[in-house]
């Protein structure tokens, strides 16, 4: 049976002072405890001097090259070790590059079948002119869908590193310098302005031509998705982000190179189960030379160029500014 | 036409090794900018234009302007001009 304890004495007891202070409606030291606010530590100037006298002799004992035979020690070998490590590495690449196949010889491993077979058979297997193209995104696009792989986990490493977060009112001092840095826009610049305007849309058809004749010509995804960079890092450059945001932010950067990597993932990365082999697809090749032709190749060059362009341009972004 | 290739060849080992004794990193950068470029060329002598394109675009362009902003970043761009303006 438990007794019902009168409220004067339940307040006296420890369970209460407890639930006091859990709730938090009861600071417990309030009354008992004397309490002063702190002040910041200040050293004395005596003390201050003393202490940088102490360590200036610590560290000249320390450091005193002529009673001190360990440090001298430690110099010598350290410097006798370093030019003894370049010497070594520079032996062991020589020795490496002298083992190598002389440049130009029949038979080196390099001329096998292989390139026999990309060289003859190439224009009819893949139906790319460039042969460069149909090696690169026919014969061996899983490669190339791990090197675009690589580029977008590189921009996701950027991200992390560089991206600040919101709550960018909260901040000042020594933050609002470096706000200041980071949110600073180009100035009104007429020469860069004037030479963007005649300049950036040159480039942009430049680096879409290349995307899209990467099967016909020199080119391709990689190159021309990085000269789209380069020019959209140009506009940036001239005309402030303001501008830029209009048409390109975070989320068309996410969606499209999403898209872009989700949609060479589809076509290609059946060869990781079938051993990097060729499956016959049902596109038809076209006549080589036109501009649709060679099956995949055309749409995985397009994705490949967004996901370029897009990790140049964010590479520029987090660098400059840490957000869109 | 091979002369050529030799003065581009020599140019791209001085560049190569200038850009590590530069004292100032701007100029160390604008050197390694004039490196990228030169070696464009020579992809282009070596019949591989594809190569070139990529070399100018990502070599000369982008990677400069990365450069060049993590200096603005340290302010390794910045200390210079003000030194220069004491000096004037």
């Amino acid at each position: 049976m438990s007794k019902k304890v009168p409220q004067k004495e339940y307040e006296r007891t420890l369970s209460y002072h407890l639930k006091e202070w859990l709730n938090g409606s009861k600071e417990i030291l309030l009354d008992n405890v004397e309490m002063k606010p702190q002040k910041p530590f200040e050293e004395d100037k005596e003390l201050l001097v003393e202490r940088k006298k102490e360590e200036q002799q610590r560290f000249e004992k320390v450091y005193d090259l002529k009673s001190n035979r360990e440090v001298r020690f430690f110099r010598k070998a350290y410097r006798v070790l370093s030019v003894l490590f370049c010497l070594f590495l520079v032996l062991m690449l020589l020795i490496a590059v002298s083992n190598l196949p002389s440049f130009g010889d029949a038979s080196n491993p390099v001329n096998n079948e292989v390139s026999k077979r990309y060289i003859e058979n190439g224009l009819q297997e893949t139906g790319s002119v460039n042969i460069v193209t149909g090696m690169i995104l026919d014969y061996r696009a899983f490669d190339t869908l791990g090197e675009s792989h690589v580029l977008f986990i590189a921009t996701c490493t950027v991200l992390i590193l560089l991206r600040i977060d919101g709550d960018k009112k909260g901040r000042s001092g020594m933050g609002y310098e470096m706000e200041e840095d980071r949110l600073y826009e180009p100035k009104n610049d007429v020469i860069l302005q004037t030479a963007a305007r005649f300049l950036v849309p040159p480039i942009f058809i430049f680096g879409i031509y290349v995307v899209l004749c990467g099967h016909l010509g020199p080119g391709g995804g990689f190159s021309g998705g990085a000269i789209i960079g380069a020019g959209l890092i140009l506009y940036l450059n001239a005309f402030g982000f303001a501008k830029t945001e209009r048409f390109f932010t975070r989320k068309t950067y996410q969606r499209s190179s999403f898209c872009a990597l989700a949609c060479y993932a589809l076509a290609k990365s059946y060869s990781f189960f079938t051993g990097a082999n060729h499956i016959e697809s049902v596109i038809p090749k076209g006549t080589p030379g036109d501009i649709l032709s060679s099956g995949l190749i055309l749409i995985l060059n397009i994705c490949v160029g967004i996901v370029v362009a897009g990790t140049m341009y964010t590479f520029y972004v987090m660098f400059r500014k840490g957000d869109y | 036409m091979q002369v050529f290739t030799y003065i581009l060849l020599g140019f791209l080992i001085v560049c190569a090794i200038s850009v590590s004794f530069s004292r100032n990193l701007l100029n160390s950068i604008l050197i390694f900018m004039s490196y990228s470029l030169v070696m464009s060329v020579i992809w282009i002598l070596l019949e591989s234009p594809d190569l070139a394109i990529t070399e100018a675009a990502v070599g000369a362009g982008v990677t400069s302007i990365l450069f060049f902003i993590t200096l603005k970043k340290i302010h390794a761009i910045m200390e210079t001009e003000e030194e220069e303006e004491e000096h004037e």
